[in-house]
């Protein structure tokens, strides 16, 4: 089947089978890489994107429900060449370790500002309880977050 | 110069990737020429625990489309491979004559997509008889089915083989006062890095196999490959992109990935694996999974005098590494921190029908800590003393010259006081008590539990050494070639930092290689917390070389002597001291050395052994008395790895390990039903940790360098998951102790905190 | 991991969707937000052989003041539950409920009546729109009825919905101040309830219901009926599983099950939310 989506302001049209997760028409058929698959079960959060401006977890959607749809990924965040502060927040309180998360997590903070801009700690570690990191312990990650949250 | 870079907090320099684009996992290679055309393996995997294989029909699924071939490892002439740890089991990479476990593969899909393969291998019949699923480690030490008949035991590993003598038994503790017992399960636990196990493989035109690996030691995986494709090591290249965390189950080569080159080869094209997280969880090796007996015995004042250890270790299903680190590092490390004149120690690994163990986060240590500590609770409890006063009477006193504990480990330096000192001032401990004897007087249903644990742990214990090599091009860039593997750790920067400070090369003007065995012949990987003692070290040390060889370079052109040429390291140029105006630039020697061989240097470096860091945390949980529910309210963590080169990257090895540890002692654990069927088999019922369970860590830092290598450093990625495990099991045991509660084990699940609650009652 | 293939179809009115259902029979499933069918379709435990996505019907997703009840369409999501100042007025357990749901992504795309129909007694909603008493709109092949929740879940995943029925709409009645509390127990923040207890008192009236206490979500009757006949919170949730039939599961065995039934359906009955 056909699908029209709108991935980091580009338009793409393509045929998918019906049956394509919108996580592996993001890799495999745009070739962005920088969204990863963590888990079965929506569980890992390392697959989130934000559709329409709101995160959500691209293994548990079918491309061609995010047909005529507006999809930003971890590429489409920086804005020539300067990266999204949440982006700058997470290098600059070593919010990531492996990397593996860090698309899905940082996509999921932002979407988690824009509904609260000023979170407490407690807000956030609840906010991003749909992402998972093994390596962080997610101290960094919540320091980030927060430390994003202060420079609006 | 503004001083020394080292000991800075240094922003990654991996990081703008990673955030911008997201790492290249070895599933992102997309534009690998050599992997046009790859087509994708799909294992089969045995439904059942313990069976016999009857036949395996493969026709239905070879008819399914885009199928290019379906093998078993009788199509692919599989022999026996013995274990490396004890050559009496062996096993077929593919299974043929029995599975011993869930998830053990017995085929090979070969499609042209994934999905193909995903949908072919429903197709594959197995016929089984089935046998007798060992499960449980003392059924399996009990039974007479036997899981590798040719090893004549289920039992495949015990210290009385290498001549330690069996424990004596209650015998031991006739000259106790105080006597105490325990019966610990340290529980079996997933590594769970994010990124699951994935590969590929191809033979090139000039007849090498290329193989990428997520893998934390890709020259220890050269040898089994090549051996797997009955080459020469010359003929493969083993490859490593970016790896999503490895946590100790990816040291080691898996059959899905020593296979791929085989396929490959028998197919004529190259192949990608990936396994799915559902594999992941039966396949990927499983960490701990340890039984202990443990007796503990001393005076009423609080001496330790006497410690007996009987750690059962869970093999799994094959014998893998999980089956050496009871003997090698629980054993050793038995005495923990503290003085205690008579310990005995014996371990008896085990095999069951369940996925092998390796090694995880603290590999056999965090058994030992657990144990030791535990222990100490409960003689504390016993005595009716606080826990931190009996510790302090029986902690090993300063020493900063190599202590040996009675089990015959050499600790080199150690100071375990002053960080139970800091990590208590640091957590408010008289505070904490005073709270919750305030919550025990109101006998509210949210009681404070406060744990201590004072570890000491082995890092840098795998290797002697590590190779490093240091170039400098033309155009003033440096390339550094290390033995270790980075997959988080930040070695990029680390590796920099050290280059740039012996070189005086800007750091954004070095790259780091690693993970190919074209390029890095040499490296034992990163795994036991060795990266920066042994190859941040060797990098250290290689780099001062080739600044020693530099200087007779710019001496020659200088025309002048070596020892009179200097390098100054803010403009990257070598000079006659006294005369910078005339000077010879990294560059300049570059050029001049082009021909003969070029400005390089390279060695391995040694060092004179393992470290041994230490440290003390102290963990606050809230627990609801009612409902059993355990609250992590607070975690103050003082972890003494040595000197520190970079301390956020310290702090963040620390947070992780503390998580790892909380995720142990509060929550995850791998569970089977009697029959062997796994039902934690993704992160939905696996309950992995996350940010709404923790909370922020409060570091404490201390440093007592080493004198073991140039840099004095000691290991800090497996430390917090070390102190905080039994700290944490230790809190939660203490907010119901009023109660009557005296020990629980992991993971203290709310149910298993309020059936505690209900028996003590 | 992905689905075994499908046929996907997209409706755009109600009126279609129940057609296309109709045609396909028992393989078609509807499609809304997908985060119940989807997992379950990645792990093949479920393979219909042709999705009818539903999610486009946009007249379906609403949240009206309709008098002496709200009435939510039953594509609304959850983060538009959670947030709608009419659902957080007049229904506030609903809101609070639906932010319990999963995780914010997931929120941001499941939806009420997706999760009502899906009929998972492990699931908040069901349970919560049980203990306010609300009543179902199905629409079929021959027009609309109205199913009151207590006759509408069967059993384990069954509801009263027959195949080519879809649940269009949700009518919750106000809870017209009453005080209300939602335990959600659970091991970690984003998993299902271990037990789950949405609860509403006004005066000696109340409503009680149970998440995951057996095979369909349970409205505790016996606590109401003793706290009408003047009996106190904590005797009355003594009675909590008098209805329940708990099973034992990888995280809690059906005895402790009822013991944190007892325990949740007091602190949800204590609770002084209004």
């Amino acid at each position: 089947m056909k699908v029209s989506i709108t991935v980091n302001g580009t338009a793409y049209e393509n045929d998918v089978e019906p049956r394509t997760l919108l996580v592996q028409y993001i890799r495999e058929t745009l070739g962005l890489t920088g969204t990863n698959i963590g888990c079965d079960t929506s569980s890992c959060g390392a697959c989130s994107l934000h559709v329409d401006g709101e995160s959500v977890k691209s293994c548990t959607m079918l491309a061609a429900q995010a047909d005529g749809c507006s999809v930003t990924t971890i590429e489409g965040l920086a804005q020539g060449g300067e990266m999204h502060p949440m982006q700058k927040a997470f290098m600059e309180n070593h919010g990531l370790q492996c990397g593996y998360c860090t698309p899905g997590m940082v996509m999921a903070s932002i979407s988690l500002l824009k509904e609260n801009p000023n979170p407490t700690e407690e807000e956030v570690r609840i906010g991003l309880e749909g992402n998972l990191c093994r390596c962080t312990g997610y101290h960094n990650i919540v320091k980030s977050v927060l430390a994003a949250a202060k420079a609006q | 110069m503004g001083g020394s870079i080292l000991g800075n907090r240094v922003l990654r320099k991996e990081d703008p990737k990673f955030l911008t684009t997201g790492g290249v996992y070895v599933d992102d290679m997309l534009d690998e020429p050599l992997l046009v055309g790859a087509v994708h393996v799909t294992y089969v995997r045995s439904s059942v625990a313990h069976a016999i294989i009857n036949s395996i029909d493969t026709s239905d699924a070879a008819q399914m489309p885009g199928v290019i071939a379906v093998l078993t490892g009788a199509d692919l002439g599989l022999q026996p491979v013995p274990s490396s740890f004890n050559p009496m089991a062996t096993r077929t990479l593919l299974a043929m004559d029995k599975v011993r476990y869930v998830g053990e593969p017995v085929a090979a899909i070969v499609s042209e997509t994934r999905e193909q393969g995903e949908d072919a291998s429903e197709m594959v019949i197995v016929d089984y008889d089935f046998l007798e699923p060992l499960i449980d480690l003392e059924q399996s030490m009990a039974s007479s089915t036997l899981i590798y008949e040719s090893c004549g035991s289920n039992v495949v590993f015990d210290t009385t083989v290498l001549g330690i003598p069996e424990n004596t038994g209650d015998a031991y503790f006739a000259d106790c006062e105080v006597v105490v017992k325990g019966r610990y399960i340290n529980q079996r636990v997933a590594p769970c890095p994010l990124e699951v196990r994935g590969a590929a493989a191809a033979w090139g035109s000039d007849g090498r196999l290329v193989q990428w690996l997520s893998t934390q030691h890709a020259q220890g995986a050269h040898a089994p490959i090549a051996a797997t494709n009955g080459v020469d090591v010359s003929q493969v290249r083993v490859m490593t992109p970016d790896v999503g965390g490895g946590f100790g189950a990816k040291i080691g080569a898996y059959p899905e990935e020593l296979l791929l080159g085989v396929i490959a080869k028998r197919i004529g094209r190259p192949v990608r694996w990936r396994e799915t997280r559902s594999e992941s969880m039966v396949a990927l090796g499983h960490g701990r999974a340890q039984l202990q007996y443990v007796t503990i015995g001393g005076t009423k004042q609080g001496k330790v005098t006497h410690y007996q250890l009987h750690a059962i270790q869970d093999s799994g299903a094959w014998v893998d590494m999980g089956t050496i680190l009871a003997p090698f590092m629980t054993r050793p490390m038995s005495s923990g921190v503290y003085d205690i004149p008579n310990i005995e120690c014996r371990t008896t690994s085990v095999v069951t029908n369940t996925t092998p163990t390796v090694a995880y986060r603290g590999a056999g240590r965090p058994e030992a800590t657990a144990a030791i500590e535990r222990a100490m609770d409960m003689f504390a409890a016993e005595l009716g003393m606080d826990p931190a006063e009996v510790r302090r009477i029986n902690l090993i006193p300063k020493f900063l010259e190599p202590h040996t504990t009675v089990v015959g480990q050499t600790y080199d330096v150690g100071d375990y006081e002053e960080s139970l000192n800091k990590v208590l001032a640091a957590a408010d401990y008289k505070g904490w008590r005073a709270k919750q004897a305030e919550r025990r007087a109101s006998n509210s249903s949210k009681q404070i539990g406060i744990g201590i644990s004072v570890y000491v742990e082995i890092t840098g214990g795998v290797g002697n050494g590590e190779s490093a090599k240091v170039e400098v091009l033309e155009d003033g860039r440096a390339i550094v070639y290390t033995g270790t593997s980075p997959h988080g750790q930040g070695h990029d920067t680390s590796w920099s930092m050290l280059t740039s400070e012996q070189t005086g090369i800007p750091m954004d003007r070095i790259e780091l290689v690693w993970g190919d065995t074209d390029r890095v012949p040499i490296g034992t990987g990163t795994m036991g917390s060795r990266s920066l003692q042994q190859g941040g070290n060797a990098v250290f040390a290689v780099a001062g070389q080739l600044v020693d060889k530099a200087k007779s370079v710019a001496a020659r052109l200088l025309e002048a002597n070596e020892a009179d040429i200097v390098l100054d390291k803010d403009r990257g140029a070598f000079h006659v001291a006294g005369t910078p105006a005339v000077s010879k630039t990294w560059a300049d020697l570059a050029v001049a050395e082009k021909q003969s061989g070029g400005l390089v240097h390279s060695d391995v470096i040694g060092v004179a052994g393992a470290t041994f860091p230490f440290g003390a945390h102290v963990a606050i949980v809230e627990v609801d008395t009612e409902t059993g529910k355990v609250r992590h309210i607070a975690h103050t963590a003082c972890d003494d790895a040595g000197k520190v080169l970079n301390p956020m990257l310290l702090e963040g090895q620390i947070h992780g390990g503390v998580a790892q540890g909380a995720a142990q002692a509060l929550l995850e654990e791998v569970c089977y039903d009697p029959d062997g069927n796994p039902i934690t088999s993704n992160l939905a019922d696996y309950a992995f940790i996350s940010a709404a369970e923790l909370p922020s860590v409060t570091v404490v830092h201390m440093e007592t360098p080493t004198p073991i290598n140039l840099i004095g450093a000691k290991g800090i990625g497996e430390s917090g998951t070390i102190g905080a495990t039994p700290a944490l099991q230790s809190a939660v045991v203490d907010a119901v102790s009023h109660l009557g509660v005296r020990h629980i084990d992991m993971p203290t699940t709310a149910e298993r905190v309020w059936s505690a609650i209900q028996q003590a009652r | 991991m992905i689905p075994a293939p499908f046929d996907y179809k997209r409706a755009t009115s109600a009126a279609e969707a129940i057609s296309l259902v109709g045609e396909y029979g028992d393989d078609a499933k509807f499609l809304a937000g997908g985060h119940s069918l989807l997992p379950l379709m990645k792990l093949r435990l479920a393979q219909p052989a042709v999705l009818v996505d539903i999610a486009r019907i946009k007249d379906l997703s609403y949240i009206r003041d309709a008098g002496d009840h709200i009435a939510i369409g039953a594509l609304t999501r959850h983060m538009d539950v959670e947030k709608s100042p009419i659902v957080l007025q007049h229904a506030p357990l609903l809101a609070n409920a639906a932010s319990h749901v999963g995780d914010p992504q997931v929120r941001h795309r499941g939806t009420i009546g997706g999760s009502i129909a899906h009929s998972d007694s492990a699931s908040d909603l069901p349970a919560t729109t049980l203990a306010l008493g609300a009543t179902y709109i199905a629409q079929g092949p021959n027009g609309t009825r109205e199913i009151a929740a207590i006759d509408f879940y069967k059993g384990f995943l069954e509801s009263a919905l027959e195949p080519d029925e879809m649940l269009t709409e949700i009518r919750v009645p106000k809870m017209n101040g009453a005080t209300w509390g939602f335990q959600k127990f659970n091991r970690r923040a984003q998993d299902w309830a271990i037990v789950g207890v949405a609860a509403w008192k006004r005066g000696t009236e109340s409503g009680v219901a149970l998440v995951n206490m057996g095979s369909v979500p349970v409205l505790a009757t016996s606590v109401s009926k003793a706290i009408a006949s003047g009996a106190s919170i904590s005797e009355a949730a003594e009675l909590a599983a008098a209805e329940a039939e708990p099973q034992s599961d990888l995280n809690a065995s059906a005895e402790y099950r009822v013991h944190l039934s007892k325990v949740l359906v007091r602190r949800a009955l204590e609770s002084v939310n209004s």
